[in-house]
């Protein structure tokens, strides 16, 4: 708790010093505006500046590459909770590489693969946040529903898959569909872990919900204060919020460096049902996720 | 009512090009990405056959032009529609399977896919210009005209389509419905007796 409540201070005093941070470079690529910040304490990469969307970004420490900066990076490990050891990992979406590169540093052995389908951000991630990926770790400049259909055709699983390619602006309906998550499930080893860092409100959110449900059976949400809404399953039984909390108190690496608390996460996760169970379910024929997620569906949640 | 009619059947005609085009984007979607190439070959593929179409409709206006034979090309392009119900799902997981770089396996798709009912869209318009221009001077005014409401209608298609039709309807309900538009244009161009605008050629 004590940490959490370091993080939630942290972001209060970085928040006047985000503001006076120096734009080192600014690309606009086939997909997106990309802007690289740096105040001389926090390095950020940003996608889109909007005024009504929360700004999703993906920062790092100058000085200080291990220790995350945002909350939501810190849910999105919750995966290893659920297995301490994967041997692959899957990740949709590389940003400033935070995930890939604190994935790396706590299973040296693992191998990671990260599926970015912007190749300017792959070039932004290794000029401007310091990710050289060799030996265990590759990237893949690709769309990952594709690659997902290649790697399954190829007879290949991951331990652990995380999708974190949604930013603000725009979500790729076809990363939110029941059967892109068939297939996410169909690519998971027995009792493989999925992760997925989205943001959804109102509408999208309980469609979003119903989706997954309909693809994993189960879920938990780990939400925070950032509005980001982490959704964690595993291919197998569902696992309460008490045996995750159980399982953190376990888990047998010391995640202190990254900032990281395991044990605050797990008591985050929550398998209230607090959505709508008879929203429509997202699929490759419906999935107007934008619309849903957008000033139509965009209201209080 | 003649030319109403024929400005009516080319603004469907323009509707669906545009409809069917923003729905292909779904379509390819869970076999091709979302990439930019794969907006670029359907983009493509959609300009080639209204090029081709519009050889054709040019062509086929030639030859004892009447809203009959109009009515025809309006069936079948309701009937290119269906196999994309029917058999987009096997012939992208066919192509998927042969094709890895999904830059071409998504142009191939499209081609598969797009380039016969939008080739037969495309004749609608030049062969609807030959059945209402009656002079040379006007000429130029009728075709104005028409590419004024076949674009328009394309314009509508466009926006109803990513505004509000993809979040009320699934991708296939739609195509099944613009099938039946066209079909229904069809029927009615060829049942109705009316009285051309132009001289019927010897």
């Amino acid at each position: 708790m004590r940490l959490h409540l370091f993080a939630i201070a942290a972001g209060l005093l970085l928040a006047p010093a985000l503001l006076h941070a120096q734009v080192v470079y600014k690309k606009t690529s086939l997909y997106r505006n990309i802007v690289v910040t740096d105040d001389g304490h926090v390095r950020c990469l940003k996608f889109s500046v909007h005024r009504h969307v929360p700004l999703e970004q993906s920062c790092i420490y100058d000085f200080n590459r291990d220790e995350m900066v945002f909350p939501y990076t810190e849910y999105a490990m919750s995966g290893v909770i659920l297995d301490p050891h994967p041997q692959r990992i899957l990740i949709a979406g590389l940003g400033g590489a935070v995930l890939p590169y604190t994935l790396h540093e706590l299973y040296p052995k693992a191998r990671i693969d990260t599926v970015e389908i912007d190749p300017a951000v792959v070039d932004v991630a290794k000029r401007f946040f310091d990710y050289h990926p060799a030996g265990t770790q590759h990237i893949i400049v690709s769309d990952a529903r594709v690659y997902i259909k290649h790697a399954i055709a190829g007879g290949e699983h991951y331990d652990m898959i995380i999708l974190d390619a949604f930013n603000g602006d725009y979500i790729p309906p076809h990363l939110m569909t029941v059967e892109f998550l068939q297939e996410c499930r169909k690519l998971l080893s027995s009792n493989g872990v999925l992760v997925a860092n989205t943001f959804s409100s109102s509408d999208l959110y309980d469609s979003e919900s119903v989706t997954y449900k309909k693809a994993f059976g189960w879920f938990l949400n780990v939400k925070g204060l950032s509005g980001n809404r982490i959704i964690l399953t595993r291919k197998g039984e569902p696992v309460s919020p008490a045996e995750l909390q159980k399982q953190a108190a376990d888990y047998p690496h010391d995640l202190g460096r990254f900032g990281i608390d395991i044990d605050h996460i797990a008591d985050l996760a929550s398998d209230k049902v607090d959505w709508n169970p008879d929203a429509p379910v997202l699929t490759d024929q419906y999935a107007p996720v934008n619309l849903l997620n957008g000033p139509r569906g965009r209201g209080s949640h | 009512m003649f030319r109403g009619l024929v400005f009516a059947l080319v603004f469907i005609a323009g509707y669906s090009v545009m409809s069917i085009e923003l729905l292909g984007g779904r379509i390819l979607a869970p076999y091709f990405g979302n990439s930019i190439y794969v907006w670029g070959s359907i983009i493509t593929v959609f300009m080639l056959a209204l090029a081709l179409g519009y050889l054709a409709g040019g062509q086929l206006s030639l030859r004892r032009p009447s809203l009959r034979k109009l009515g025809l090309v309006f069936a079948l392009a309701a009937a290119a529609i269906v196999p994309l119900v029917l058999f987009a799902e096997p012939v992208m997981q066919w192509i998927f399977a042969s094709i890895y770089d999904p830059r071409y396996g998504s142009l191939c798709a499209a081609l598969l896919l797009f380039l016969l009912p939008t080739l037969i869209l495309g004749v609608i318009s030049p062969y609807a210009i030959r059945l209402l221009v009656a002079t040379t001077a006007e000429s130029g005014q009728v075709a104005g005209k028409l590419y004024f409401v076949s674009t328009l209608g394309s314009a509508l298609g466009t926006l109803t389509t990513s505004f509000y039709l993809v979040l009320y309807f699934e991708v296939n309900h739609i195509l099944l419905a613009l099938a039946g538009i066209l079909l229904l244009g069809g029927v009615v161009a060829w049942t109705a007796r009316l009285p051309s605008a132009v001289p019927e050629p010897a």
